[in-house]
């Protein structure tokens, strides 16, 4: 049977973008959590260019960068796809999916902030959110349709994160009636079993934000 | 032939994300119209075609658009079957190009940009920073070409040499008006010879606009740059 490792870190989004994608196709893979105060001598080789989480090793060769590991998962196992046959309709997931890898991780830095900078910084985020609810979402259950797909899997992070970034600012940041669609998309994607079991503890988050 | 089928770019042509495009286009030889965008001035097309960005390049087909340079690049390599293939067919292979495409959009474009815009200390910042990503990009192309001799041609060309020659294939030019190396044949060979290769190619030679009027604008975005700055 061809092996497969994913070497991870529990606090990324990125790295749980690769393991929703290994639950969803029901592939069997070791995980293993690296410290990334103490980088493991296989991260540093599978990855000696950027050094970072996640990476896929699959039949011993490593694949790095969330984004090529979904498209790589996506190749080599096609069942329960995760992008749209139509070529045109997988140009739009991609499309999303790098607005999530460019846009997206304005979010992160809300809590590492602060002052006028961190203002700054929500201002964006909202303007990004903004962008996904009027663009992205439609009227649909997912990114894609009635199933999860890819780009669900690539924005996944604003799933959890908004809710711990409101008990570390005291305020709102995703209100639902601003963001109706995003707050009904919230609650499908964390309702899809492999979703709702992969998750990471929200005490925790919160604990390492605090 | 009605709307339907017409292939519509919307681009600017100074600009490496529009032109990568254009080459793609021309590699694969669908016939195209060409819009030139004034991005002073963008069109109700382009605003209704990219409503999210705003941005060119937009590629229009059968009235519908799609946006970003690298998800129109990898469409065409979809729906296109002849060659070139713009990305190999082997998934391991998929995702070293997809990395390494990657690697130059994220690490280099931004670093490149600021040498070209900026001077003193912040460009000398830059400029090692360059040098640092490229001897890194020029270890990591070592096992895309194993033979150490990049033999590209209209038939092998793909989306990272369509990539690394947006950016760097006028490097003459971003070397004439900054009085900078910036790719030293001695420090990075490889990518000396992959980017000679490519810039030979009589469908690049085409898609390229003549060396003054690119040293004309790289020098007036420079002044402007720097006059911004100020």
């Amino acid at each position: 049977m061809e092996q497969v490792q994913l070497l991870g870190m529990w606090l990324s989004p990125y790295s749980y973008r690769v393991i929703w994608a290994l639950q969803l196709k029901g592939i069997a893979y070791e995980y293993i959590e690296e410290d990334l105060s103490n980088k493991s001598p296989l991260l540093l080789q599978c990855n000696p260019v950027h050094k970072k989480i996640p990476v896929l090793i699959h039949s011993g060769k490593p694949i790095c960068e969330s984004s090529v590991i979904l498209e790589y998962i996506e190749e080599i196992w096609p069942q329960n796809s995760l992008l749209p046959c139509d070529p045109y309709e997988r140009a739009i997931a991609r499309f999303w999916i790098k607005f999530a890898d460019d846009k997206g991780p304005i979010v992160w830095k809300i809590c590492g902030t602060r002052g006028e900078e961190r203002q700054k910084v929500i201002e964006e985020s909202l303007e990004m959110l903004k962008t996904i609810e009027e663009h992205g979402l439609g009227d649909k259950k997912f990114f894609g349709g009635d199933k999860i797909s890819m780009v669900d899997i690539a924005f996944g992070g604003l799933a959890y994160w908004p809710g711990v970034i409101e008990k570390v600012l005291g305020r709102n940041l995703l209100e639902a009636h601003k963001f109706p669609r995003l707050h009904a998309w919230t609650k499908n994607f964390k309702e899809v079993p492999e979703i709702k079991e992969n998750l990471p503890d929200f005490g925790r988050l919160l604990k390492r934000q605090t | 032939m009605g709307e339907e089928n017409k292939v519509i770019l919307h681009g600017v042509w100074a600009s490496p994300f529009s032109k990568r495009v254009e080459l793609a286009l021309k590699l694969t030889g669908i016939p195209l119209e060409y819009v030139e965008e004034d991005l002073q001035n963008k069109s109700p097309q382009l605003l209704r075609c990219n409503p999210v960005h705003k941005k060119i390049p937009v590629r229009v087909h059968n009235g519908k658009p799609i946006a970003e340079s690298l998800v129109i690049l990898e469409y065409i390599d979809e729906t296109w079957k002849n060659s070139p293939r713009l990305l190999p067919k082997d998934p391991y292979k998929r995702a070293k190009v997809r990395f390494w495409t990657s690697f130059v959009q994220q690490q280099l474009f931004d670093t490149m940009f600021t040498v070209t815009k900026t001077e003193g200390e912040a460009q000398r910042k830059a400029v090692k920073e360059v040098s640092e990503k490229l001897q890194v990009l020029e270890e990591g192309i070592k096992e895309l070409f194993p033979n150490g001799n990049p033999c590209i041609d209209s038939q092998n060309i793909g989306l990272l040499d369509i990539v690394i020659l947006s950016l760097l294939g006028p490097h003459k030019v971003q070397e004439e008006v900054l009085g900078i190396k910036i790719i030293d044949p001695e420090k990075t060979p490889l990518i000396f010879a992959w980017l000679t290769a490519i810039n030979q190619l009589t469908v690049v030679k085409e898609s390229t606009p003549p060396h003054d009027k690119l040293v004309a604008l790289l020098k007036f975005l420079r002044e402007n740059s720097l006059k911004s700055s100020a």
